[in-house]
């Protein structure tokens, strides 16, 4: 069946080709650019930001794809373009979920677009858990999925504890630096076996936060929830986090590492649901296990600590929605975002910003399609779903984030 | 004494309320802006000087341009609906929900119960710049519109989610002559249902409901209809005197609340610094660096000219073409050898046949005795104008300008034209039309929305466009559709773009739209050498000259631009001459008249809304058909179709019983049901249920439902299963049975078979979004793919809805289903064979109209099926053909069954001769996006054209009639040639 003729990644390329990473979470993604160092690839994050790449991405992609899939592959194309590669030693990345989703196309949408600019001879390497793609020159070794599991969780802390952090500094930038180093400090110990030591990590980290002067001022606070792309990446969301700091809010994001469960938890739920994929069903049971434990680790250090809210663990947040929608439901961010809207507001987090790209499909479901039922369930609830696209103005988008953020701040004055 | 001042600034106007101590109104105004917001708001307050001057004052600004100002003049400002609702809550406590109409915006409050504020989202029209745009499209003042529609006698379906839909919705329906009054009251009745499903999502509005915003307190008829539609009595529909205020209210009294107040004069430094601020933003580059530039831009544009002929004086044979398009009507006369005599270029306001007529009586008057020999007409009117002046020539528009392009350049080999409606681009490979390209329903910012855009801030077209040629750095406006450049607009406006550089950002948006939406260039080169440019829209240079540097090449723009059309079917007509035109004389004219009534059809149910023209000499046209049944009768309805076939093989279900002794169990006519059908109808009446499905889908079952809707971005299919579920719930079953699919059936085309996250989860959305009382809705979720696994599962389903089914039940139940599955699949594959071999055998052409199984549903594809048939072309689906024909892998990640159906049938249509597909694309439909490049190539390789129809609840049959003709012109075309060779 593989008559396909992509460019394969080869071993040889390793060694040759430099891979552009599409930015979708600062920290996070940092230390991941050098965890693939550290495994002997050349890789280069792509943290460009200017308005060509959504030139590019209208230019190259169909005007009803979804604006992630517009943006990445305008970035991508935009960095081809700029001049900075050499086409015969570059190569591109992008993960493939495999889902019923339409964003499992999104990598044929790329390396189109590359045949459309003449610029084929670019390897595109898919990430994904289903052996959709594979290529002789990029591996999963257990090794590599370790140091994966702890970039994600490192990153999912540093993004929990600096939020709550940021809105309240008496200094302006002083959080910014500690997150820059440790972002950088982590990023580091992903070349030897120090990132492991994470008790002591946590504890620096934990420590340096809290030694930030802050104010003890009430901030409304704010969870994002939406589409993975959306939810995080500032470039998507046009700096959702900063506005909302900026409006005197605190946000409030829960980790990448619960996203990658319910990838796994749903390769459990096929087979019990329609006895498909055994041999996958086991390996992401052993996989759960080992992901919630390491997220344990990091969430206990954070109670023991005492300082910082706590967030909830994947085994939490999975049985959230049980009342409003079915595990079954595991096309787009599925049943998760769904679970991730009432975990918010069980914590206490009454103000939700659902983020999704325009026309998502999924969304119509999971998202608009259990607003009624939560805000039924949950009157004080003060959700608000924004589209983003690349025609939609900012200004449209912050009018109605404003007005969420109004009745948040009669509500907490109540 | 400390006054309170509340300025609201909107999309559209500017409104200020001030308050007294004792919190009386003393003064009020609401005024058009017409985007000189910061200097308005300077002025206001200045006007308010006498009163203000020696006093406190504390202000507040709303609005959606109001922010901006405040940021600038550091002025407290307060979110619009929060103050709304504050103003709500101080004067008119018992309202429980509040909707208010603005220029741009649309807003519910729901204040019994949980208090929630919704706003219109990015893509959603039915606010007053909508109405606007409607009233101008009808050419009356927005007090003629509101008298009109208070007389009307028929609601005609007019498309509520965005101004450009119902546009395209409204205009045939002037074309056909409909009443005005009919056409007001039903453009109102959009905004309400608009409000309905894109604000209330799935919240009843109902209790004490107040008006507010211009647009509710000005326009008596949309009241009436907001009324009429939520069924409110007298004393429930509440219009304060304040409603146009109600937000410039509402800040007064937050203003109250701040602690700041200001000196009148410290209120107008603010002002003034917020006036004087300059802002600097990112535009994009002029269009001229210099005047050389503009000159040799000049002159060559006057290179493509046609030259004139003194009508009054001519004497020899003279051709008339008329091109009745969607807002301007376009005539042309024109002598022997092509020269002008005359030419006319006019908005329709409403009514193309007055116009013609007018033209006609002109043109005969200047010379009595002209020869017209020969007579042509095209366009969205065609048929209308052919019957009234009986011309002698009609050709769908597409033909006659590319004859017109032709004439300026022979070798041309890329046309595009942009009207006020419509674009059209169309690619010439030897000698004939190889692809046309029409703009989809959602990116139809053209020409009339650069007109209705320059209106609205107060200029005139050609003003507005000369003005653009001097923006010195155009505003960048993006390129969706009208209802985002609004907004992007009014964010330019905020930051303090000029007309000039807005007007030159608007130019570029427009081509933007059509290089990249619509044509979806990658390389400008894909064009062609020889480009030819026309249609109203190019006779703004600054459109052209935006168009030449986006390609980086010059184009050619006959100086006709805007009359190709009517150009083009004078060359036809006169190639065509008959021995005698039979056009209507001049004296025939003097008694020429015409009334028009609209009535329903009756012919079958659809009860379609037909427009009877009647004219003085006894002729009748009727209008509005979606088939040819009211035209030619019962007769000509041996073409095949494979899409009726199925539906009426579907609807014999209704009447299969078996035992029932479990009792009735609903199931929903929606999305995948059209192709499972089979299998579930079987297995449930074979497990003892008497199955009751839900009616054939309607307007009015989609209304039904509508209130329920979360999500008005959804595609129609999705959006109509809520009223198919109210629908079953009245008929009374206590369950109903709709399964959650993730996957469906694994055909072996594909590398994964989902379903799409629409079709497999809606159910769902259902249970979570409509009140189901005692109903029971049973959806398992279940995969038809492992039958063992499939009985095990849906017995255990049952068990847990407390429904027992033994083993030897749930095996017979399955088996049956299966085979009745498969035995519906190769009936309709051996009717799609036969319904090819009729075609071969009568020599016809056949469509394969390729979409989804629910496409089949006439409520969804419009009767575009049946158009097809009534143009003589037999009609296949996707699922009819080539099912099993061998699997390759493609580009795309091929992994729903559904969309690899139509990979399939691609390909096989590759290899038949006579046949071409047209693609049905459900608008929201996200998974498309995917497919229809993806088959676009797989035609294309193979030389096949490519068609491709946008459907929602629109009803525009108009528009797709011509490219369905255009199409079939095409390919007669195509098959000529072949011929010859």
């Amino acid at each position: 069946m593989q008559q396909d003729n992509r460019v394969e990644f080869t071993q040889e390329m390793k060694k040759t080709h430099t891979i552009l990473i599409p930015n979708m979470l600062n920290m996070h993604f940092e230390i991941i650019e050098q965890l693939l160092i550290s495994e002997g690839y050349k890789v280069e994050l792509l943290k460009t930001t200017h308005h060509n790449i959504v030139n590019e991405g209208v230019k190259n992609v169909h005007n009803d794809t979804c604006y992630p899939a517009l943006l990445v592959v305008g970035q991508m194309i935009d960095a081809l373009k700029s001049g900075k590669y050499d086409l015969n030693k570059v190569a591109l990345i992008m993960t493939q979920t495999g889902g019923g989703c339409r964003a499992s196309n999104y990598i044929h949408l790329l390396r189109k677009a590359l045949k459309n600019n003449g610029m084929e001879q670019v390897p595109v390497i898919s990430v994904n858990f289903y052996g959709l793609e594979t290529n002789s020159g990029f591996k999963f070794t257990y090794r590599f999925l370790i140091k994966a599991v702890y970039a994600i969780i490192y990153g999912d802390m540093l993004m929990w504890i600096s939020n709550q952090c940021k809105p309240y500094e008496l200094n302006a930038g002083d959080t910014e630096a500690v997150d820059k180093k440790w972002t950088k400090r982590i990023a580091d110990q992903m070349h030897s076996p120090s990132f492991l030591r994470v008790k002591r990590n946590y504890k620096a980290i934990l420590e340096d936060y809290e030694a930030i002067p802050k104010s003890n001022e009430e901030k409304v606070r704010v969870g994002i929830v939406g589409e993975i792309y959306m939810k995080y990446s500032p470039l998507g969301n046009n700096e959702l986090e900063k506005f909302l700091i900026r409006e005197g809010a605190e946000p409030v994001l829960s980790g990448l590492l619960d996203f990658i469960a319910y990838c796994c938890e749903n390769m459990v739920l096929d087979y019990d649901l329609y006895n498909i994929n055994k041999v996958n069903r086991n390996l992401a049971r052993i996989a759960l296990r080992y992901l919630v434990h390491s997220q344990n680790k990091m969430i206990k250090a954070i109670k023991k600590h005492g300082k910082f809210k706590v967030m909830s663990n994947f085994n939490e947040v999975k049985v959230m929605a049980k009342d409003y929608i079915s595990k079954g439901v595991k096309m787009g961010e599925g049943w998760l975002l769904t679970s991730e809207m009432l975990e918010l507001i069980h914590s206490g987090v009454n103000n939700v910003i659902c983020t999704q790209p325009f026309g998502c499909l999924p969304n119509h479901i999971v998202a608009k399609g259990m607003m009624r039922k939560i805000k039924d369930n949950y009157p004080e609830s003060n959700v608000v779903a924004i589209d983003y696209d690349p025609g939609a103005s900012t200004i449209n988008q912050e009018n109605r984030i404003k007005l969420m953020l109004s009745n948040a701040k009669m509500n907490m004055e109540k | 004494m400390t006054y309170k001042i509340g300025l609201d600034i909107g999309s559209t106007t500017i409104k200020a309320v001030v308050l007294d101590e004792q919190d009386n109104v003393v003064y009020k105004s609401y005024e058009r802006h017409k985007s000189r917001v910061r200097e308005m708001a300077l002025e206001k307050i200045i006007e308010l000087k006498d009163l203000l001057k020696d006093n406190k004052v504390k202000v507040a600004i709303t609005g959606s341009a109001g922010l901006g100002i405040a940021n600038m003049g550091e002025l407290p400002f307060v979110q619009e609906v929060f103050a709304t609702t504050k103003a709500v809550k101080k004067y008119h406590p018992k309202s429980d929900v509040v909707i208010e109409l603005g220029g741009e915006d649309a807003k519910i409050i729901f204040l019994k119960g949980a208090v929630e504020e919704r706003m219109n989202s990015t893509c959603a029209g039915g606010t007053g710049a909508f109405i606007d745009q409607m009233a101008s499209l009808l050419n009356v003042d927005l007090e003629t519109l509101d008298t009109l529609s208070q007389n009307y006698t028929k609601i005609y379906p007019i498309a509520s989610r965005c101004g450009v839909f119902a546009k395209t919705d409204i205009q045939p329906l002037i074309n056909q002559g409909a009443q005005k009054e009919n056409i007001a009251a039903s453009i109102f009745q959009a905004v309400v249902d608009q409000t309905i499903t894109g604000l209330a999502q799935g919240r009843r509005i109902e209790g004490n409901v107040l008006f507010l915003g211009g647009p509710l307190s000005f326009n008596k008829g949309l009241r009436e209809r907001f009324i009429d539609t939520l069924k409110l009595n007298e004393d429930e529909a509440v219009i304060p005197d304040m409603g146009p205020y109600f937000v410039g209210l509402g800040a007064a009294i937050f203003a109250d609340s701040n602690n700041e107040s200001y000196s009148y004069r410290q209120l107008l430094d603010a002002l003034t610094r917020s006036a004087n601020t300059k802002v600097s933003q990112a535009g994009l580059p002029p269009l001229f660096q210099n005047d050389d530039e503009y000159l040799e831009f000049k002159n060559r544009h006057a290179l493509a000219k046609v030259d004139h002929t003194e009508l009054r004086t001519y004497n020899g044979k003279a051709y008339l073409g008329v091109d009745a398009g969607s807002t301007t009507t376009k005539v042309v006369l024109m002598d022997e050898n092509n020269n002008l005599l005359y030419t006319n270029y006019t908005n329709n306001k409403g009514n193309p046949i007055d116009v013609v007529k007018a033209q006609l009586e002109h043109i005969y008057l200047q010379n009595p005795t002209l020869n017209i020999a020969s007579s042509g007409v095209t366009g969205y009117g065609e048929e209308l104008i052919r019957q009234a002046f009986h011309l002698d020539v009609g050709e769908v528009e597409t033909i006659s300008h590319y004859r017109a392009a032709k004439h300026f350049k022979p070798e041309v080999d890329f046309i595009i034209d942009i009207g006020g409606q419509d674009m059209k681009c169309f690619k010439i490979k030897e000698d004939r039309i190889d692809e046309i390209i029409l703009n989809e329903a959602c990116s139809s910012g053209c020409g009339s929305f650069i007109e209705t855009f320059a209106k609205s801030l107060g200029y005139d077209i050609i003003q507005f466009s000369q003005m653009g040629l001097l923006g010195k750095n155009p505003v960048d406006l993006g390129s969706r559709c009208t209802v985002f450049m609004n907004s992007s607009v009014k964010q330019a406006q905020k930051n303090g773009a000029t007309i000039e550089d807005i007007s030159a950002g608007l130019a570029i948006s427009v081509v933007k739209n059509a290089l990249y939406k619509v044509i979806r260039i990658n390389d400008p080169e894909d064009l062609g050498k020889n480009i030819v440019v026309q249609g109203g829209t190019f006779l703004n240079d600054t459109v052209l000259r935006s168009f030449e540097i986006e390609l980086g090449k010059n184009v050619v723009r006959p100086q006709i631009s805007g009359l190709m059309g009517a150009y083009g079917i004078a060359l036809i007509a006169k190639e065509q001459a008959p021995v005698k035109s039979s056009i209507l004389s001049m004296k025939d004219l003097v008694d020429f008249s015409h009334e028009s009534k609209v009535i329903n059809c009756n012919l079958c149910t659809n009860h379609c809304s037909l427009t009877i023209n009647t004219f003085n000499d006894g002729k009748r046209l009727i209008a509005g058909n979606k088939c040819e049944r009211p035209i030619k009768g019962e007769t000509n309805f041996n073409i095949p179709n494979v899409y009726s076939f199925k539906y009426s093989k579907l609807e014999e279900y209704k009447d299969i019983k078996g035992s029932g002794h479990r009792g009735e169990i609903g199931v929903p006519m929606v999305l995948n049901m059209y192709d499972n059908l089979p299998f579930w109808h079987t297995f449930l009446t074979s497990l003892g249920y008497d199955v009751v499905l839900s009616d054939k889908s309607s307007k009015a079952i989609y209304n039904k439902g509508q209130h329920t809707i979360p999500s008005d971005t959804a595609c129609y299919p999705a959006k109509i299963v809520h009223g198919h579920i109210l629908n079953l719930m009245e008929k009374g079953v206590k369950q109903i049975f709709y399964p959650a699919m993730t996957y469906n059936f694994d055909e072996g085309i594909s590398e994964n078979c989902f379903n799409c996250p629409v079709v497999a989860y809606y159910p769902e959305v259902i249970e979570a979004n409509i009140d189901l009382d005692n109903t029971q809705l049973l959806y398992p979720y279940i995969s038809l793919n492992n039958r063992k696994d499939f009985m095990k599962k849906m017995r255990k389903y049952f068990k847990e809805n407390g429904i027992i089914i033994s083993k030897k039940e749930m095996e017979e139940a399955t088996e049956k289903a299966f085979i009745q599955y498969d035995k519906h699949k190769i009936e309709v594959e051996d009717y799609a064979i036969k319904a090819l071999e009729y075609a071969e055998s009568e020599g016809i052409m056949s469509i394969c109209l390729a979409g989804r199984p629910y496409h089949i549903d006439p409520e969804i594809n419009h009767g575009i099926d049946r158009l097809i048939t009534s143009l003589g072309c037999a009609v296949i689906s996707e699922d009819s053909i080539a099912r099993n024909s061998e699997f390759k892998k493609l580009k795309v990640l091929n992994q729903w069954t559904y969309h690899a159906r139509l990979y399939q049938a691609a390909k096989y249509v590759s290899t038949l001769d006579n046949c071409e597909m047209i693609q049905l694309v459900s608008f929201g439909c996200g998974l498309d996006s995917i497919t229809t490049d993806e088959i676009r190539d797989i035609l294309k390789v193979n030389d096949k054209l490519y068609t491709q129809i946008k459907i929602d609840e629109i009803d525009n049959l108009g528009a797709v009639k011509i490219r369905i003709r255009s199409l079939l012109a095409a390919m007669r075309n195509r098959g000529e040639e072949d011929a010859t060779r």
